[in-house]
């Protein structure tokens, strides 16, 4: 039971802690500010979003995303200005072009070549 | 004959993915490539550390292939580039610095003990500009030419084997142009 209060008070002052560090006008700002931490990868601790991270050069980016959040920058603004300094690879879902085809239709096109062997070879021999 | 082709097809794809992946094990993730290479530098005014009365800015690295190091006193791997950085200096290499979320005084302690191999040192205390120059971790060294256009981004210790790999090659198809 007292694990369970001092669990709920963990969480209850890491987000008074969020807010009190990040103030912000609308509640629209603070979920495009919140959402696009989840989307942004700390390149420090690549497997962590910047939501998550305490590296320093993620905290930095978290008060860059910040600043340009209460400027009324839009989401795409400060995705553009993140990637032309850090790459795609700052972003957890990689935008579709030329160089990630392979990632995005990879599975798919695997799959249909799989179904095209089999028919090829299995369903070629019952009939035979 | 056509059969045999795609039965022996599944063989082929794997062994393709097999090279493929294996491939994969043995880079680094730490190492991302520069999106900054082929970019001018971007705009920077940063106090001097000897005399933060002056700036470091774009200008002072113009008319010649330099090279701008980031570093700290914190980080630990950059006195290991140190030595190497000062020999280069030696042979008339113009390497500039750009001190990253340090504070001045034990920067300067820093140099006294390590030795400073730099023309000028910047002082980026906020590290807005590293973020500028997608700086993601110190020691971080990039490839400057004489028009002040990024030509190559080293992450992590400079050493003789990188240097010889890396950037000679470079720097020598760079003397070759105007």
């Amino acid at each position: 039971m007292r694990l369970l209060l001092l669990s709920f008070l963990l969480i209850v002052t890491s987000f008074s802690y969020a807010n009190s560090r990040y103030p912000l006008d609308t509640p629209r700002q603070e979920a495009q500010f919140s959402h696009l931490l989840k989307e942004l990868r700390c390149l420090v601790c690549q497997n962590q979003d910047l939501a998550d991270s305490n590296a320093g050069l993620a905290n930095d980016l978290r008060d860059q995303v910040y600043d340009m959040v209460k400027e009324g920058k839009s989401d795409n603004e400060i995705i553009n200005y993140l990637t032309a300094r850090y790459g795609d690879f700052i972003l957890f879902n990689p935008p579709v072009k030329a160089l990630t085809a392979l990632l995005w239709f990879g599975p798919a096109l695997f799959l249909l070549l799989g179904f095209i062997i089999f028919w090829r070879t299995c369903l070629k021999r019952t009939i035979i | 004959m056509k059969l045999t082709f795609w039965r022996l097809l599944p063989v082929i794809v794997f062994a393709f993915l097999v090279v493929f992946f294996w491939r994969g094990l043995s880079l680094d993730p730490q190492k991302l490539p520069s999106v900054q290479v082929g970019q001018p530098l971007p705009e920077f005014k940063l106090p001097i550390l000897k005399d933060q009365t002056k700036n470091l800015t774009p200008a002072n690295l113009r008319g010649k292939i330099s090279l701008l190091n980031v570093w700290a006193s914190w980080c630990s791997a950059c006195i290991e580039e140190q030595v190497f950085l000062i020999q280069l200096a030696q042979q008339g290499m113009p390497i500039y610095g750009l001190n990253y979320k340090d504070d001045s005084a034990k920067a300067a302690q820093w140099l006294v003990q390590w030795g400073n191999p730099y023309r000028l040192i910047g002082t980026d205390k906020t590290g807005k500009v590293a973020i500028d120059l997608g700086v993601y971790g110190a020691p971080e060294t990039f490839l400057i030419d004489k028009h002040g256009i990024i030509r190559f981004r080293h992450v992590g210790v400079l050493d003789e084997k990188s240097w010889t790999q890396d950037f000679i090659p470079q720097i020598e198809s760079l003397q070759g142009q105007p």
